[in-house]
């Protein structure tokens, strides 16, 4: 395959919105439609360039929500108030609006459906767009692995995907799911309701001994403690896969 | 800790513009520590003019990659090697 590598450097495509859903009151998924596009694995991000009338060019990342299988490619953005993308994707684009995108990117941070441990899941806010991917190609594939997600969000509004999450878990085939509530809890709140710690990690996470593999997705600083406390329960540092939005993802 | 900080599979679409395959997934081993590992998980500041690997465990530059838009430098003095997968 040769030639297969000139043809897999990466060029700029162009991207339009066919839909943009409001999943909270800070975060919309943006359906595109991306002629070009060679398909992604679970897991994977793109790259996004605006270009204003003056020139000026910015750039960011956004993982991939949608699952490979679904022929689509949705982003689930989430809005950073000083930020000089984000505000533009998730309160200006409508359907119809174009801007360049490239990708996928990223094979390091892919879950594929393979003979080995559970699985956990770590998110951290808005970095439950990538594990959705995962989470949706794992129901897609009906594959089998055990498979438990822990989100924290600072509250139950604050949630994406809430719904579909709360469909997954419900359907039995072996997916559980964990939240904590970080700012706020409704009455009669039964999740946790504090920061990611050792403690509750022990709780909720498959032990070291079944070697789990773990995909780890949020903020710098929840990635930071998510890691390091999963190493010292043990698990694998080759087996904890993460990926860091940096302090504001822009 | 670094809250800039990012890791190695989030500039993998940089690392695309230098080489032809996804490198996130190469083999890395530091020349100061002998850690291995995959390039996707190196730690990487991109606060800079350019942008640095560094190594997990020791925290030694790995590899710095830097840009004026018309040409790109890539200093790799700091790893011992590079194991990527062959083509086909």
């Amino acid at each position: 395959m040769a030639g297969a590598a000139v043809l897999g450097r990466l060029t700029w495509l162009v991207a339009e919105a066919v839909d943009v859903l409001t999943e909270t009151p800070r975060t919309r998924t943006l359906v595109l439609d991306v002629p070009g596009w060679t398909g992604h694995r679970a897991g994977q991000h793109v790259d996004i360039r605006l270009t204003a009338e003056d020139g000026y060019q910015a750039q960011r990342s956004y993982s991939i929500a949608s699952a490979p299988g679904d022929g689509r490619l949705d982003l689930t953005v989430e809005r950073i108030e000083d930020g000089e993308v984000s505000p533009y994707l998730v309160d200006d684009l409508l359907p119809g609006d174009r801007f360049e995108l490239r990708g996928p990117i990223g094979g390091y941070f892919v879950w594929e459906d393979e003979p080995g441990g559970p699985v956990l899941l770590l998110a951290g806010g808005s970095g439950i767009a990538p594990l959705m991917s995962m989470l949706r190609h794992r129901a897609a594939t009906a594959s089998e692995v055990p498979t438990r997600l822990l989100y924290s969000s600072r509250a139950l509004g604050d949630v994406i995907y809430r719904e579909e999450l709360d469909r997954l878990a419900a359907d039995g085939a072996g997916f559980e799911i964990s939240l904590t509530l970080t700012r706020a809890q409704p009455p009669g709140w039964e999740g946790y309701e504090r920061r990611i710690d050792d403690e509750l990690l022990a709780e909720v996470a498959w032990p070291a001994t079944e070697r789990p593999l773990a995909f780890v997705c949020g903020p710098t600083t929840f990635v930071e403690v998510a890691a390091s406390a999963l190493s010292r329960l043990g698990y694998e540092p080759a087996r904890i896969k993460t990926e860091r939005f940096g302090p504001t993802g822009g | 800790m670094d809250e800039l900080m990012l890791d190695g599979n989030a500039v993998g679409g940089l690392l695309l513009e230098v080489f032809a395959e996804d490198v996130t997934r190469a083999g890395s081993c530091c020349d100061a520590c002998g850690a291995t590992g995959q390039v996707g998980a190196l730690r990487v500041h991109s606060n800079a003019p350019g942008v640095v690997f560094r190594c997990p465990r020791c925290d030694a530059v790995l590899l710095r990659l830097a840009s004026d838009g018309k040409r790109v430098w890539l200093d790799l003095r700091g790893l011992r090697h590079l194991e990527l997968p062959r083509a086909g």
